[in-house]
């Protein structure tokens, strides 16, 4: 009974009715969280004693670049499960992270560009962390192309797991890049193993935002990966059915 | 606080409102982008379905 309840969460039809489901009950909670994010970020929290008001671009750089390396464990995770079980809607999970997580780590890198100007007079160094991370943003770009590059979705889906996998190396050199090696770019400040060196007023917005945009990757993935499903079913019945209702 | 120091911003309002409004507009366009998508692959499957079923008939 086990199996079939999971065989039948798997198949396609299934799948596209339950994402259209949960994408309004993901969404309405993100938009929320955003809100309060910017208002505390924003409105509530003091400014910085050294940075004054600039650091309150780190509530979109910083929940930005963990979704970035998020989605791609995300995507490599799925691709892997797609690659040994060969579960189609693994597949179509790890394509569809591909131009979310694209589109983060641009925003982390353009945000943390802006950021980096007016703190340390320059929008950009050849460092470790963001040397790195922009290595990411082509770790992505390359999925995206190659899945392209295939016509047989299936066989993409293959190709792309197999570079996404590749690309996994990159993660941890992205995270201990900060301590590995002595970069413009400052260390950890929330996420080490003593308290976060941050104050309060400053955390809340953070993880309100982080939470945030854990949401809304998790609906615009089902978008993007309603609209696979439509693409790969498309000689089947109920898509058809579907589409002759709209 | 008022609303001329909030759209200031200590002197970085260039710095912080542009790390935000690009922000606004990917987070937008990734929405956007689905939502256009399955509406033209609706279309198309029920424009391909539509030109079969004449030509069978």
């Amino acid at each position: 009974m086990f199996n079939n309840f999971f065989h039948r969460m798997a198949s396609p039809k299934h799948f596209y009715g339950l994402a259209g489901i949960l994408i309004p009950w993901l969404a309405v909670p993100c938009l929320l969280l955003t809100l309060a994010g910017l208002y505390y970020g924003l409105v509530k929290a003091p400014p910085d004693y050294q940075q004054g008001d600039s650091y309150r671009i780190m509530f979109i750089h910083v929940p930005a670049a963990w979704m970035s390396l998020f989605i791609y464990i995300v995507m490599a995770g799925a691709g892997a499960i797609g690659l040994i079980w060969r579960i189609k809607l693994a597949e179509v999970v790890a394509i569809s992270s591909a131009p979310i997580g694209a589109s983060f780590t641009f925003l982390a890198l353009i945000t943390g560009s802006i950021w980096g100007k007016p703190m340390w007079g320059t929008w950009w160094v050849w460092d470790a962390r963001l040397t790195s991370e922009l290595i990411l943003l082509f770790l992505y770009l390359g999925v995206i192309a190659l899945n392209n590059a295939i016509d047989d979705k299936r066989t993409a889906a293959r190709a792309v797991a197999i570079l996404a996998l590749v690309g996994v190396i990159n993660i941890p050199i992205i995270h201990y890049s900060v301590e590995w090696w002595n970069t413009l770019h400052q260390g950890p400040t929330v996420t080490k193993f003593d308290k976060p060196s941050i104050h309060l007023s400053m955390l809340i917005p953070l993880l309100l935002m982080a939470v945030a945009f854990k949401l809304y990757y998790a609906f615009v993935v089902l978008m993007r990966a309603r609209c696979e499903v439509l693409e790969r079913e498309r000689n089947s019945g109920w898509v058809k059915e579907l589409a002759e209702k709209t | 606080m008022n609303l001329e120091e909030f759209f200031n911003m200590g002197g970085y309002a260039f710095y912080v409102w542009s790390s935000y409004g690009i922000a606004l507009l990917v987070l937008l366009v990734n929405i956007i982008a689905p939502l256009r998508q399955r509406n033209k692959l609706l279309n198309k499957i029920a424009d391909t379905a539509r030109r079969q079923a004449r030509r069978n008939a």
